[in-house]
């Protein structure tokens, strides 16, 4: 076999030092994928919790007919609702985005997955920092 | 003897542009098998039929096709316990060279790529290397995988993108990491953490579904993506 084989964007390195054994513990760890796998699935629960928490206080605890302008500013005084719909909002954002770029990795090919995929994050960029802005700048009379 | 009916996807790169099913009828015992009555239409009826077969008694990995739309090995399933006309398809994702015999070389160099052997972290000792039955266990379930190809050419992750090291490759590095015996760990972590290594994997489970030798392949992916995760083995 060659010193160097890379096909189909997996690579190998011969040349890698071998010192690991069993029950040890093995390098690399880390990485932008791992993360984002990892991110996934902390981020899926977190917002299980939060979107449910939302979902019953919004629609089930409080009639649509009581919410209303007044409800959000009563809300927004405390700043523990602004936390929880600030962590909603980003989970939810970071972790939506991450789920489109892996369905566009699969089925989008250069350019047209890079072009998709930047074309998504302006779009989510900018829903985050207008709900961020919303969310820190609300002033409840 | 009863007539079986078969549909076979049909492909001559020297004569058709596209495939097309052709439908035959032989005779067969109930318990014959599907890689029986393809050897009977290739014996009596259309000696171009092309196929692989081997061993025909489901360890070489030879034979692995779709028999009514889902990867199996011929050699495995009895003409009784398939709906007929049996519908016989290469397998997904390769390409099809002629009729069933498809181009595995990117399978293969997949496969290589984890090299799937032992890496000796110091010299050879004098005798064989000991392992207790407990350190033999945990990678048990993957030293199974015969490389036939069906659970990679079931994977809708590998058929989307033909660059994923897919399952059987990522079952290789699993066999290797989790033997006390070998130090290559790293190195194939590396490559099992690359974009195109096991976070590829969307856990849908059709490799699991699909293989004859009933590796939990999910599962098998599963755990190197933990080991990854945690840092260690």
């Amino acid at each position: 076999m060659e010193a160097k084989l890379r096909r189909g964007g997996v690579s190998m390195d011969r040349q890698e030092p071998l010192t690991t054994s069993y029950g040890s513990r093995v390098k690399p760890s880390g990485g932008i994928e791992l993360t984002a796998w990892l991110f996934m699935r902390i981020s899926g629960i977190v917002l299980l919790v939060l979107a449910l928490g939302h979902l019953f206080i919004m629609h089930v605890f409080n009639s649509v007919h009581v919410i209303d302008y007044d409800f959000v500013a009563r809300r927004y005084v405390k700043i523990f609702w602004r936390g929880y719909d600030l962590t909603m909002l980003w989970l939810a954002m970071i972790h939506g985005l991450n789920g489109m770029r892996t369905l566009v990795d699969d089925y989008l090919h250069p350019p047209a997955r890079g072009i998709v995929v930047k074309g998504m994050y302006v779009v989510g960029g900018l829903f985050l920092i207008l709900g961020t802005w919303v969310i820190m700048a609300f002033r409840s009379p | 003897m009863r007539e079986v009916a078969f549909k076979i996807l049909r492909f001559d790169p020297e004569k058709d542009s596209k495939p097309h099913w052709e439908s035959y009828r032989v005779e067969l015992e109930p318990t014959d098998r599907v890689l029986d009555g393809l050897e009977a239409i290739k014996g009596s009826v259309d000696g171009s039929l092309s196929l692989r077969r081997s061993c025909a008694h489901g360890v070489c990995g030879s034979d692995a096709m779709l028999i009514n739309g889902r990867n199996r090995l011929a050699c495995k399933v009895l003409v009784k316990n398939v709906k007929q006309p049996i519908a016989i398809e290469p397998m997904r994702g390769f390409k099809v060279i002629k009729d069933l015999i498809v181009d595995m070389e990117g399978f293969f160099s997949k496969y290589r790529q984890v090299s799937p052997y032992l890496i000796e972290a110091g010299p050879a000792p004098e005798k064989e290397r000991l392992q207790s039955p407990e350190e033999r266990e945990r990678f048990d379930d993957t030293t199974k995988c015969i490389l036939c190809g069906a659970c990679t050419t079931s994977c809708p992750s590998f058929w989307a993108d033909p660059d994923y090291i897919g399952p059987a490759a990522i079952v290789q590095a699993h066999r290797f990491i989790f033997d006390s015996r070998d130090a290559g760990k790293e190195k194939r972590l590396k490559i099992m953490n690359e974009k195109e290594g096991v976070w590829r994997c969307r856990t849908v489970f059709n490799c699991v579904e699909a293989c004859p030798r009933g590796i939990n392949v999910t599962r098998a992916i599963a755990e190197v993506k933990q080991a990854l995760v945690r840092g260690k083995v």
